[in-house]
């Protein structure tokens, strides 16, 4: 008797056509999950988040940057949908963003390209993330923990403080967003739509970690507004993202995004209702603890001494 | 002239009965067959055992009974280039500053044997026949580097296939069924490559080998899967569209159902 069989050995196990293996799909559910739960509360799309999680599971770097973009389009569109319900999404605001995103992003796309021909493209990448994760996390953390002091000292004080203008509203060309109570140039809010949007596509996330800060702590937009403008805008970014790496290096996995979009858009349900309950500098300060914390694990990764010095790529990578 | 001609033809005739006496003794063939020359993978796929069957033809049933005959059985994958790179330190920071390409180096190898290696044959036999994880052959693709390098790269290569289970050894993987039948058991990682995978069969009598024998094993994506992949490389930018409206309307949808406040 001559012959061969094949025996499955598990059921959990899905297999992934473009990153070519097979992973749990367990395991991806709650992966989504948790990160749309914190998505839909801090109103980042989970792309900082998201990407290191697919690297630290083994899949490969390419695929979970351009994967990870894909996803976020999902729980990002979810939480905005409920922002705009409730009237605290300015569409106007993150038109204008969006405007300055666009540029950013095709500026961005180049000079991805760029780096990834002088190789090194990791390192880079990981820096960004460290240097920009760590230096955002820490000014939040410092700024939330003050405020809480203050609450807790009896005198409430807002983040919007009448009469207290800085730098950026003394710019030229102003616009008045009604939804988010303010009157400033456009010149601020392109710029910032511009870097973010630059960033976004090198680092392969939507920005809103860099997003939210900004938009609070220069443009002085109430926390609540701020949210949903910037989980609208990363719809956008998060798309264009999509399409470039599709296009460019065929690395968008939808088996794999699906999967972690059906645990995160769930997920940002919970999350986005939690976020109501908790008062803005609580959430400032929870944010500002997940940033520093994936910035230390990458920091970790960068100057400890890896397990093996020894790593296997292809010749593309 | 004549003289080196006449002995080399009386040589012939000393040699030929030998040679047919050793054919008569060491008649033994070894065979094996894959019921199936294809493994589809479907969505549920997460890795698998891959049993191969095979015969002993012509076996001596007296070394049969002693149970010395050997099968070493391997599972190769499709051979690739592969970059090792390494990581030194600079400023404090770990990055990878050398690296070195190899040519045909097989996704994977695994090896499924009767015995113990050491039981089985010397190391020299094994070397010979480029046989277990640590005698693949490993060619650099530039020649030309520096020998103490590339030595240390290829070392690097075999520990890492093997640290990740791509490169394994299963000792009493194959085992006999009867005097003439044996199984042997490999595994199928679930990241295993696609693409085509020979099947080979080595036969050892008391420590000699006697015969090779291959089969080949195409390993592909089933049919919506293999879809999927021909759509994202075929047509990129209708697939990054579609993938951008299936993350909209998965949100939307998830907003319609968890819909309560």
């Amino acid at each position: 008797m001559l012959g061969s069989q094949l025996f499955r050995v598990s059921r959990v196990g899905i297999y992934l056509p473009i990153a070519e293996m097979s992973v749990n799909m367990v395991i991806l559910l709650a992966m989504g999950g948790a990160v749309g739960f914190l998505s839909g509360m801090f109103g980042v799309g989970g792309g900082f988040l998201i990407t290191p999680l697919l690297i630290f599971y083994n899949v490969p770097p390419a695929i979970a940057v351009a994967t990870g973009a894909n996803q976020v389009i999902a729980s990002s569109f979810s939480g905005a949908l409920a922002h705009f319900k409730r009237g605290t999404l300015d569409v106007k605001l993150g038109c204008v963003l969006l405007a300055g995103g666009i540029v950013g992003s095709s500026l961005g796309v180049t000079v991805f390209a760029y780096l990834r021909s002088l190789g090194q493209l990791d390192l880079i990448v990981s820096l960004l993330y460290v240097a920009f994760l760590g230096s955002v996390g820490g000014l939040m953390m410092v700024e939330s923990l003050n405020a809480i002091r203050r609450a807790r000292g009896g005198n409430r004080i807002s983040l919007k403080k009448p009469g207290q203008h800085n730098w950026v509203h003394r710019l030229p060309l102003k616009m008045r967003f009604r939804a988010s109570k303010i009157f400033v140039s456009v010149i601020p809010v392109l710029a910032l739509g511009a870097i973010i949007g630059f960033l976004a596509s090198i680092m392969g996330v939507g920005g809103g970690f860099i997003m939210v800060p900004a938009l609070i702590y220069l443009l002085k937009v109430p926390t609540n507004v701020v949210i949903g403008t910037s989980l609208f805008q990363i719809i956008f970014v998060a798309a264009f993202t999509t399409v470039m790496h599709s296009t460019a290096n065929q690395t968008v996995d939808v088996v794999l995004a699906f999967l972690l979009m059906v645990g995160g858009v769930a997920g940002a349900q919970y999350g986005a209702r939690v976020g109501q309950k908790l008062r803005g500098e609580q959430l400032r300060a929870l944010l500002a603890a997940l940033v520093l914390a994936v910035a230390l694990r990458l920091a970790f990764d960068l100057f400890v001494e890896p397990e093996s010095l020894y790593s296997l790529g292809d010749i593309a990578a | 002239m004549t003289m080196q001609r006449a002995a080399a033809v009386l040589l012939l005739i000393l040699l030929a009965p030998a040679q047919s006496f050793a054919q008569i003794r060491e008649g033994e063939r070894i065979e094996i067959g894959l019921s199936t020359d294809r493994v589809s993978i479907t969505s549920d796929f997460a890795g698998a055992n891959l049993t191969i069957f095979g015969a002993l033809d012509n076996a001596d049933p007296l070394i049969s009974r002693q149970g010395r005959y050997d099968i070493i059985v391997v599972l190769e994958g499709p051979p690739q280039v592969v970059v090792v790179r390494k990581k030194s330190r600079v400023l404090g920071m770990w990055i990878n500053t050398q690296s070195v390409a190899f040519q045909d180096v097989p996704a994977s190898y695994s090896v499924a044997m009767t015995r113990a290696p050491q039981d089985i044959t010397d190391a020299e036999n094994y070397k010979r026949l480029a046989l277990r994880p640590g005698n693949i052959h490993l060619k650099p693709l530039n020649p030309d580097g520096e020998p103490r390098t590339i030595q240390e790269f290829t070392a690097a290569l075999r520990a890492r296939k093997e640290a990740v289970g791509l490169y394994v050894e299963l000792v009493g993987g194959v085992q006999f069924l009867s005097q003439n039948l044996f199984r042997a058991t490999l595994k199928l990682a679930p990241n295993v490559s696609v693409g085509t995978h020979k099947a080979r069969a080595f036969l050892f009598r008391n420590g000699v080998f006697v015969q090779e024998t291959s089969a080949a094993l195409t390993i592909r994506k089933a049919g919506l899967e293999q879809r999927i992949f021909d759509f994202a490389h075929q047509q990129s930018l209708l697939y990054g569209i579609a993938a951008v409206l299936l993350a909209i309307l998965t949100g939307w949808l998830g907003r319609m159902v968890f819909k309560k406040d």
